[in-house]
């Protein structure tokens, strides 16, 4: 059984400018226990695929099963089986934390939710904060609120929309610990993220999507291997000849280029000899996720 | 499906937090028209033979609380949490339409009895009432102020700014409320403007609630009752139809 099937999705929005498809038949599969990793740039359709999934938006065709129950003929079921972290920094304002996560069991019908809720403010490290207004709360405690309450029914599923976005480093790895723990305990996660290092470093399998179409679908360790197995990475002080720029990564005075073998790498140190430049800091690195992303992304323009 | 408690305890705590604003102010606000009105027109107008114009005035004042609070209650509320974003809390919870209604609608009575009583605990240190009907009293405001608390769920999800909301209430609610009758017997006005006013079910509302103070309305509180109750039918159907569809919460 799946924990979440997406079954061609399509969704489409009549905007001033006419139609657009913000998701075009998408499908895959998630397994029960597995942490997935969904990703792509801005306004690939990510956000819109998990609104669908948590009932908050309706899909102009296809299906999406949580535990195989139809999230569009029976969302009452399956908003019980997910846990979702909006990506929205919101939050009520009349109350306090403990009270927001007190009111979120009560919709979802958890009663003497006590004990869970206070390991969720310690494990979240939000224990000191607990009779705090949401008000006072800074942005990356708001974020952990979020977290919370997204937890208070243990959900078996859980979906993260960019829940890392704008926090600091400590919040990040208090969460991934805490979702990492739950996923060992039989949780599935569904995570979005920007940070392709967190994705690489937790997803077991991954999807891409662009311009609302799924464009890799793999485990995490078979998308490293298909990508160019190494990247030579080094500093220059001057622009690079067009003809070479074409084929780099170039992120202010560091150039990347993707590499398959010795011979290739040892061609792009003597082109830029030639060029007259000089090549600082040189160094040879594995491929990592964020190479394999931009290769993907640029393929399939 | 219990889950409908908990959304309806959180609205109720939503407003008590902030009762100076949610009911002590209505309260001041209906105890200086009854001073102003009461002192101003107290020897000009007679409504009913055996009843002064501020003892008239009570219960008018009353209704007319009870109505505009539960209004303000679930519109307000709804308005707040859609434009802060933190509707998604609910959307995202298994409640169906019927929950979010009976949270929505029952805070508002709530809410719309809490101010309606204060409002009358206080007004009868200024005049002597006496009560005829207490049933009828206790009917008339039950179903104004669910009327009102549906009225204000359409409006909350309706409107997508504060300003579609401020027209609704300056546009429809208000009007509505002043001209039914809370500072005046309709059999004052000229005839075309009393059949006008006919067709105002917030006439009923307050007419019927009166009779439960003196015994005698502009009509019979039965057609009152039948009126008023069809009309809350009514708009409960539209409210019910607009969040089981998901209208304008759910793209």
């Amino acid at each position: 059984m799946f924990a979440i099937s997406f079954q061609k999705v399509t969704k489409q929005f009549q905007t001033a400018k006419g139609q657009l498809t913000a998701l075009d038949s998408v499908s895959f599969n998630i397994e029960e226990g597995e942490f997935f990793g969904l990703l792509g740039p801005n306004g690939a359709g990510k956000t819109t695929l998990i609104s669908i999934l948590a009932g908050l938006a309706r899909a102009t065709s296809g299906h999406i099963l949580v535990n195989e129950i139809d999230v569009q003929k029976d969302p009452l079921k399956t908003r019980k089986l997910l846990g979702i972290v909006p990506q929205e920094l919101v939050f009520d304002p009349f109350f306090t934390v403990r009270e927001a996560l007190q009111f979120q069991s009560g919709y979802f019908g958890v009663k003497n939710n006590a004990n869970w809720i206070d390991e969720l403010l310690t494990s979240l490290g939000l224990a000191d904060k607990a009779n705090s207004n949401m008000r006072q709360l800074s942005g990356g405690m708001k974020r952990r609120v979020l977290v919370a309450q997204a937890l208070v029914h243990k959900p078996p599923v859980i979906v993260l929309d960019e829940p890392t976005a704008g926090v600091d480093v400590e919040l990040r790895q208090t969460l991934w610990q805490f979702i990492d723990r739950l996923n060992k305990q039989g949780h599935t996660v569904l995570l979005t993220t920007h940070y392709l290092e967190e994705a690489e470093a937790l997803c077991q399998k991954i999807a891409m999507l662009k311009t609302g179409r799924v464009v890799a679908l793999d485990k995490t360790s078979e998308l490293l291997k298909a990508a160019s197995s190494n990247v030579l990475r080094f500093k220059v002080d001057a622009p690079l000849p067009p003809e070479l720029a074409k084929l780099a990564r170039v992120t202010g005075r560091i150039v990347q280029f993707p590499a398959q073998n010795a011979a290739q790498i040892e061609n792009y140190l003597s082109s830029i000899r030639l060029a007259g430049l000089v090549a600082e800091d040189v160094e040879i690195r594995k491929a990592d996720l964020e190479d394999v992303f931009i290769e993907v992304m640029g393929e399939s323009l | 499906m219990m889950g409908w408690r908990a959304l309806f305890y959180k609205e109720v705590l939503r407003f008590w937090k902030v009762s100076f604003q949610t009911v002590g102010a209505p309260v001041l606000t209906s105890l200086l028209y009854l001073l102003i009105f009461g002192h101003v027109m107290a020897d000009k107008v007679k409504v009913y033979d055996t009843v002064s114009y501020t003892s008239f005035l009570v219960p008018g004042l009353v209704m007319m609380s009870v109505l505009q609070n539960a209004f303000a209650n679930s519109s307000s509320s709804l308005i707040q949490s859609k434009i802060m974003g933190n509707l998604v809390f609910i959307l995202l919870a298994p409640l169906n339409h019927w929950s979010w209604f009976m949270a929505y609608v029952g805070s508002s009575v709530v809410r719309g009895l809490a101010v309606g009583s204060s409002v009358l605990v206080v007004t009868l240190f200024f005049t002597d009432l006496s009560v005829s009907a207490p049933l009828w009293i206790i009917i008339f405001a039950l179903l104004g102020a669910t009327m009102l608390g549906a009225l204000g769920l359409i409006a909350g999800l309706w409107s997508e700014k504060f300003d579609q909301m401020a027209a609704f209430q300056n546009f429809v609610i208000m009007p509505m409320t002043f001209l039914s009758g809370v500072f005046y017997s309709i059999h004052s006005l000229p005839t075309f403007w009393q059949s006008i006013s006919h067709l105002n079910p917030f006439f009923y509302m307050i007419d019927g609630f009166r009779y439960g103070f003196f015994g005698v309305s502009d009509v019979s509180p039965w057609l009152s009752l039948c009126i008023v109750s069809g009309a809350l039918i009514a708009v409960s159907y539209v409210g019910l139809s607009m969040l089981k569809s998901g209208y304008k919460i759910r793209g």
